[in-house]
């Protein structure tokens, strides 16, 4: 299709969006959800199975302790009322990657609802309702072979590995969020880096959106301003924060489109193309399947104990929000300059490098400077750029020590990047190291005081700003590898003349 | 020797704890009983003669190094074919698992190994455990020892008809709706249904989750016990196994069998008299009824008002779970798969497994299901008979406030003709009518032997409150002390 998109601001001029998340995040228990097979990341196909797991006739689940304790505490810290008392119920539907048939999920009764988080978007509080935050069971994955799509339409064979089936999944599922307007695709983007590093702080899940270990599920919908919300569609395949933002970007310009033309939005799941940033149709909802819900009999209610819920609740950490306000203070950081660390997705980076030895402004300069620009320039999330916060303080030691300037630092990051090693290892390897050796630095400074007279009887004279280009062809002949500052009182020191 | 095959439970473990006979030998007879008649009874699905010969070595061998084995070890012990057992084929009597051997023990076999037991082999039953005369097993029905031109009730009707053709001295089975007792009634043998919770679920192949029970099947109450001591107590792979010991069993079938029942209250549920029942039936119940007052029992009538609704509740509740429950069978991990020819999508091999696999009441019953549940039905089906359940609940508790234990026939009619009720689902349906109950809520019951009717065994039913299983236990030996046990016409 090709049609031509509206402008981004006619469309938030002329509709309202109303957005809405549904996240998946696979707990990092050590063991599955209702058997004892371990759930690391990776492993041969369906060597991570049992019995149990795989749905074999007879096997019964057995709820892990672990996982409830662990979605109560997501639940706790989205601010969600916790359930006295609550099922798990069977969601019923035919697919291979499902050994039983149906998922073991939750229903109408929810571990956790009502609960909210605020994220922050250009400084200002945004408080996202939460309806709910409930436990299931992951599907196993399917590959399917011999098909131009990797898609099942087409497939000549299709092989299934059972290693992520059962592994304990939480899914927390906004309110709609209306009002937002322009605004819509940050707020989607700054709930889910929030919902992100909230999970992280407890400790339950690695929350990496490309392992899939967090996969968010966008729905979006506009209308006119005081008529009734629009159909909404759920845009799938969202697999990083870049990405939620450019769903939902993407969907309000289609939508908008659609309607401009006097179409009608069809309620549909959409695939979202990360390398188009368009979306596709999926699977149309209006013949949705009838998932026959009901109690799953295997399993005994839950009834968390309140005590205990006030225990988990006493012990949370504190809010990553709050946290942050916390480090802003300690790094002397204005609202806008923290805004930006925010942006780039650099505040557990900056924190980490500076708990490694550097100050926070040289972490600050590193991590919004070179890297930032380097993931921006590939399209990578600045964490998975290729340094870490210990090499960034390394490097900046050598920097403190004056073993390497600022230009030879950059080189250096440059191979830490690209995976030639530490800082140190790269400077070595590479004999970058700054020429501090004041042998072969004075001889350098004095070849360029005869080769330049003229310049050099300014400086002399007391025209000190001269010494720049003695300074500049001390560099050349050193090929950078000088520390400019100490070349510069060399050459002062030299002609007699006062810095 | 006299014929081991003609012994109780308690009499076999008795000559294996002393020596007067070994383990193998008491196998090996057994193992020429069913090689005789069970061309003709038809009980057992797959006979494990090397398994149950290397078992029977192993406890001759733990006998002689002088180690202490339990109170049934020795016994043979015949398994209906729903409970998983380790590389030994499990069809459940369904062609969709045919040649299946499971990787795992359930662990009610875990637990007959575990007591010393020797498992013979595993008996035929209605496919997934749909009906009450095998004659829904694919593998053609089992016959009753007393007449085999009729049917030996089901589902466990192997089972049944193994120990009244003295093929096996301890058989298991499951009850979801009277699928233990039933059988026991019909065939003159005693089956006893514990509470739910108290036998592991893990490893039987799940029919209707809130319902199934695994237990019991003897020709004595005392073996009965005895297995059910062995068998049951908490597991922690069944998440709703209860987590307490089994009332002690044993003791209240000795306490029982002295024939005193003084001081016992029993009420006769109002609702079960005599409609729908054979007259023949009501009368030999009649006669039990006065046999329990002179050992000393109370006999008091209760009403139940809710029962009538148990069966209705039990067709919608049964078939729900069992719609979800049989999902799995689709041909894509284990047991049948039919039409993967290469060129037909996934769905339509899915389709052609269960089209071919599922036998007609297996498939009415998933549809039933299906519809109970789905979306704008479930709240009145579903729904619904959930609390007709709960008042059921509340009926029984009632009952328990005023008497000890409930009793009523077994199930209305005595062993039918085989053919005669498998052209309407109803009447056949019919035969668990006085069963149901007792699972909708939970509570154990039991069937002990109270006579003849025409020549053909009459079972009574005991059923007591959740939890005191040795309340039926107590009623039920003193009963056979009095009555005797019935054994059939030589095959």
């Amino acid at each position: 299709m090709t049609t031509t998109l509206p402008a981004y601001d006619e469309v938030v001029a002329r509709y309202e969006p109303v957005i809405g998340l549904e996240t998946h995040v696979e707990l990092g228990t050590n063991t599955k959800m209702w058997c004892g097979c371990p759930t690391d990341f990776g492993g041969e196909p369906n060597t991570r199975v049992c019995p149990v797991c795989l749905g074999l006739p007879g096997s019964l689940p057995v709820a892990n302790k672990a996982a409830i304790e662990a979605t109560v505490r997501i639940g706790l810290a989205l601010n969600c009322s916790i359930a006295q008392w609550c099922r798990f119920a069977r969601k019923n539907y035919f697919y291979p990657d499902m050994p039983k048939n149906f998922q073991i999920s939750q229903y109408d009764e929810p571990l956790c609802f009502d609960g909210y988080l605020d994220v922050e978007v250009n400084g200002e509080l945004v408080r996202i309702g939460i309806e709910r935050v409930h436990l299931e069971e992951d599907t196993g994955k399917t590959l399917h072979v011999g098909g131009a799509t990797g898609r099942i339409h087409g497939a000549t064979e299709s092989l299934v590995d059972y290693n992520r089936a059962g592994i304990p999944l939480v899914e927390i599922v906004t309110k709609p969020i209306p009002g937002t307007g322009a605004l819509a695709p940050e707020v989607a983007r700054a709930y889910v880096t929030e919902l992100r590093d909230v999970i992280r702080s407890l400790g339950v899940s690695d929350v990496r959106m490309e392992e899939g270990s967090l996969r968010c599920d966008v729905n979006t919908s506009l209308n006119l301003p005081g008529e009734e919300w629009g159909t909404r569609t759920e845009t799938k395949n969202v697999n990083s924060l870049r990405s939620v933002e450019r769903a939902v970007r993407s969907e309000m310009l289609r939508q908008a489109a659609v309607l401009g033309a006097g179409g009608r939005i069809t309620q549909e799941t959409r695939h979202f193309h990360e390398d188009t940033g368009d979306t596709t149709p999926g699977r149309s909802k209006e013949t949705a399947t009838d998932y026959r819900y009901f109690p799953e009999p295997d399993l005994v209610p839950l009834a968390p104990d309140p005590a205990w819920v006030a225990e988990l609740k006493a012990a949370l950490p504190e809010l990553p929000r709050l946290h942050r306000r916390r480090l802003q203070e300690a790094w002397g950081l204005s609202d806008a300059d923290m805004q930006s660390v925010l942006n780039a997705g650099a505040v557990e980076l900056i924190e980490a490098t500076v708990a490694a030895g550097a100050t926070p402004a040289a972490a600050r300069k590193w991590w919004l400077g070179e890297l930032s620009r380097r993931a921006n320039e590939t399209g990578v999330e600045l964490a998975d750029i290729g340094a870490t916060p210990a090499q960034v303080a390394e490097l900046q030691g050598l920097v403190d020590a004056g073993k390497l300037n600022d230009k030879l630092a950059r080189t250096v990051l440059e191979g830490v990047v690209t995976g030639e090693g530490s800082p140190t290892e790269i400077m070595t390897a590479r004999g970058l190291e700054v020429v501090s050796d004041t042998g072969a630095l004075t001889a350098a400074v004095d070849e360029a005081i005869a080769a330049n007279p003229a310049i050099a009887d300014k400086v002399r004279s007391g025209k000190v700003a001269a010494a720049g280009a003695l300074v500049g062809a001390v560099m050349k002949t050193t090929r950078g590898q000088a520390d400019a500052q100490t070349v510069r009182t060399l050459i002062l020191e030299r002609l007699g003349a006062q810095g | 020797m006299t014929d081991v095959t003609a012994m109780t439970a308690t009499q076999i473990a008795g000559l294996v704890a002393t020596g007067a006979a070994s383990a193998v030998e008491v196998t090996q007879a057994h193992l020429d009983r069913i090689a005789a008649v069970d061309g003709r009874v038809n009980a057992f699905l797959h006979v494990d003669t090397e398994g149950a010969l290397a078992a029977a070595r192993d406890i001759d061998a733990r006998r002689a190094a002088g180690e202490e084995l339990g109170p049934l070890a020795g016994v043979p012990v015949a398994v209906k074919d729903v409970l998983t057992t380790k590389g030994v084929p499990t069809t459940v009597g369904s062609k969709i698992l045919e040649g299946w051997r499971p990787p795992y023990d359930s662990t009610i076999v875990e637990r007959l190994r575990a007591a010393g037991t020797v498992m013979l082999g595993k008996t035929n039953m209605d496919e997934f455990a749909m009906g009450s005369s095998t004659e829904y097993s694919a593998y053609g029905p089992s016959r009753n020892p007393w007449d085999t031109d009729r049917i030996p009730g089901g589902s466990g009707g192997g089972s049944a008809a193994a120990l009244a053709a003295y093929e096996a001295p301890l058989a298991i089975g499951s009850d979801t709706g009277g699928s233990i007792r039933q059988p026991g009634a019909v065939t003159g043998t005693v089956g006893a249904k514990p509470t739910y919770g108290g036998t592991s679920r893990y490893g039987l192949v799940a029919f209707s989750s809130s319902l199934d029970t695994p237990g019991p099947c003897a020709r004595t109450v005392l073996d009965a016990a005895l297995l059910h001591a062995a068998i049951g107590g908490h597991d922690p792979r069944d998440s709703t196994s209860i987590p307490a010991p089994v009332p002690d069993v044993v003791a209240a079938a000795k306490l029982g069998a002295t024939g005193d029942l003084s001081g016992v209250r029993l009420g006769i549920v109002t609702e079960f008299g005599g409609e729908g029942a054979e007259p023949g039936v009501m009368a030999t119940f009649r006669e039990a009824v006065d046999t329990l007052t002179k050992l000393g029992a109370e006999i008091v009538e209760i009403s139940c008002p809710h029962f009538r609704y148990a069966l209705p509740a039990y067709y919608l509740i049964a078939p729900s779970e069992c719609s979800s429950n049989l999902a799995r069978f689709d041909g894509v991990r284990f047991g049948l798969r039919t039409g993967d020819d290469g060129n037909r999508s996934l769905e339509e091999v899915m389709s052609l497994t269960r089209e071919a696999g599922f036998g007609p009441e297996v498939k009415r019953r998933i549809m039933l299901g299906t519809y109970a549940l789905s979306s704008g039905y479930y709240d009145a089906y579903y729904g619904q008979a959930q609390k007709v359940r709960t008042l059921i609940t509340r009926d029984f508790t009632a009952a328990f406030e005023r008497v000890d234990a409930l009793i009523s026939p077994t199930t209305p009619f005595v062993a039918f003709p085989l053919g005669a009720r498998t052209s309407d689902p109803y009447q056949m349906y019919l035969a668990d009518l006085f069963t149901i109950p007792s699972n909708l809520y939970g509570g154990p019951g039991i069937s002990v032997p109270c006579g003849l009717s025409e020549g053909l065994p009459v079972g009574l039913q005991v059923m007591a409150p959740t939890m005191a299983d040795d309340r039926m236990y107590r009623v039920a030996a003193a009963l056979e002390s009095a009555v005797g046990t019935f054994t059939p016409p030589a095959l």
